[in-house]
């Protein structure tokens, strides 16, 4: 009985924070660049008004096109389920569940990609082929990330890989964590989430076509996301284990806060860059990463 | 003594050699290469007692690779109006990637060579055999003379990683000369640089293995 009230408690708690995380970059990126700026719960309003909309289908699109949003929303909330809270402890723990987060965000993308081709639109595609190609780059870095943690702390679980704190690769890590932060999430210099000139897009390219519920739900799953990666990025780098727990929570929260202040100041000060300049950075992040298990690994035969 | 402050310090040493390897901006190049400089001119004092000979070498290198060579070769870049590595044979994330394969290369068999047990647990030869390789890869795949220049004077900061090992033994006059030598030689080189650019109107070192009439 209890274990249930607290999976409904988390799932509360993911499913009513997650939409925060933009509001909050908006207010920063307003907030420097001199304006008022959409109120912080702005996306709550946009997913309200988007739910009691009807859904427009074209009469070429399959089923696919409704269903694999709502995949997408149900895999991302499963990572969300594995991910560990500080000192909550994740709602699901099990030996290697750090593949299953990320064959769940791998399911995700697949699902958005797939929904993203099924209206057969130019542009959806060209958004698809280039979340994709960048996602072979981005996705190499984070299992780079997720095999440094694991060889630092001898185990596949991410409950344990998460409590230990590391040592000089910590700060490798945070930058290439980071960097793949930007990358999935379709921040600023990969992809503009303000532009609206299609050739330009990402993202929001593969979105074109959803409207209504299935809209909401992809926006609410990419809110998600980015909350997911956030606090992963935060739970990894930052020596959670040895606070007491209403002091992890504390450093948590802040420790979310803080990377999402500075995502938002990224997207303040970059541009977005050039596309043939991506690969580089994203070679980058992966290079971090694997440099960090580097560490790691040579950190545990020394 | 400071094995850690030390092997730190050569870690920065290796990240800079990525960064020199992936920027296609020149002034960010000579920015790594005098960073990496003044990095290593510091070692001598974390390696040794601070007695005045060791002061000097490090003093005459912070301000030789620091503040010298990069204000050469700054004047030389802003006399032919270039800041940018545009076609370099080898692409920014091939040599990236053969940076970063070669470190981690050197750190793997590092060792299996026959060192002194003082340098076991130091990063100084994989450092040394690393920023080496990352010379290498500039001087082969940047076509522009400015980013050779760059190049070599890793090459010679990988070397002078080398010689730290035997910092004890090698006279101070040695470690002068050589400094003195990459001086001059970068003297000449930024000479070389405005020649290259009257003559052809670029500083592509292709065009001068063409023979013209």
């Amino acid at each position: 009985m209890n274990s249930i009230l607290d999976l409904i408690l988390r799932l509360d708690c993911w499913l009513l924070l997650a939409p925060l995380l933009p509001g909050i970059i908006n207010k920063v990126k307003a907030w420097v660049a001199g304006r008022r700026g959409p109120p912080v719960l702005q996306l709550y309003y946009d997913l309200a008004r988007l739910w009691q909309k009807r859904v427009v289908l074209s009469t070429l699109a399959s089923p696919a096109f409704v269903v694999l949003p709502a995949v997408t929303w149900v895999a991302v909330l499963g990572a969300a389920m594995l991910m560990p809270l500080g000192p909550l402890g994740a709602g699901l723990t099990f030996r290697g569940d750090a593949l299953l987060l990320l064959y769940l965000l791998a399911l995700a993308r697949f699902g958005t990609a797939w929904a993203a081709m099924e209206t057969g639109s130019a542009f959806e595609g060209m958004g698809t082929v280039r979340e994709v190609s960048y996602a072979v780059l981005a996705e190499a870095a984070m299992i780079a990330a997720v095999l440094s943690l694991s060889v630092q702390s001898g185990s596949i679980s991410l409950a344990v890989m998460l409590g230990p704190a590391l040592g000089a690769s910590a700060v490798l890590l945070a930058a290439g964590l980071f960097i793949v932060l930007l990358a999935e999430n379709c921040r600023v210099p990969f992809d503009d989430p303000n532009t609206h000139l299609e050739l330009t897009m990402i993202h929001e390219a593969m979105i074109l076509d959803h409207s209504g519920p299935p809209l909401a739900a992809i926006l609410h799953g990419a809110a998600m996301k980015l909350l997911l990666f956030t606090v992963l990025l935060v739970q990894a780098v930052l020596p959670m284990g040895q606070l007491k727990p209403w002091a992890a929570a504390v450093v948590l929260a802040g420790g979310v806060l803080g990377v999402t202040v500075a995502v938002g100041l990224v997207e303040s000060l970059l541009a977005r860059f050039a596309f043939r300049r991506v690969p580089l950075l994203l070679t980058t992040a992966f290079l971090l990463c694997l440099f960090a298990l580097l560490v790691a690994w040579k950190g545990g035969l020394s | 003594m400071n094995h850690s402050n030390l092997n730190l310090l050569i870690g920065l040493a290796m990240g800079l050699n990525l960064l020199a390897l992936g920027t296609s901006r020149l002034p960010a190049l000579i920015r790594a290469m005098s960073v990496q400089g003044v990095i290593l001119g510091v070692m001598p004092i974390l390696m040794e007692r601070p007695d005045w000979r060791v002061l000097l070498v490090a003093v005459a290198t912070i301000g030789g690779k620091g503040l010298l060579i990069p204000g050469l070769l700054r004047r030389a870049m802003r006399t032919v109006q270039i800041d940018r590595e545009l076609e370099p044979l080898i692409g920014f994330v091939p040599s990236l990637l053969l940076g970063a394969g070669g470190t981690i290369a050197a750190l793997a068999l590092t060792h299996l060579l026959p060192l002194l047990p003082e340098h076991a647990g130091s990063l100084l030869v994989p450092g040394a055999l690393a920023t080496v390789l990352t010379g290498f890869i500039l001087l082969i795949g940047r076509t522009k003379a400015i980013s050779q220049v760059c190049g070599y004077l890793i090459l010679e900061n990988g070397i002078y990683l080398f010689g730290l090992l035997l910092i004890k033994a090698m006279p101070l006059l040695v470690e002068a000369g050589v400094l003195l030598d990459l001086t001059v030689g970068v003297f000449i080189l930024g000479i070389i640089v405005d020649r290259i650019q009257r003559a052809f109107d670029s500083l592509d070192t292709r065009k001068l293995t063409a023979l013209h009439e």
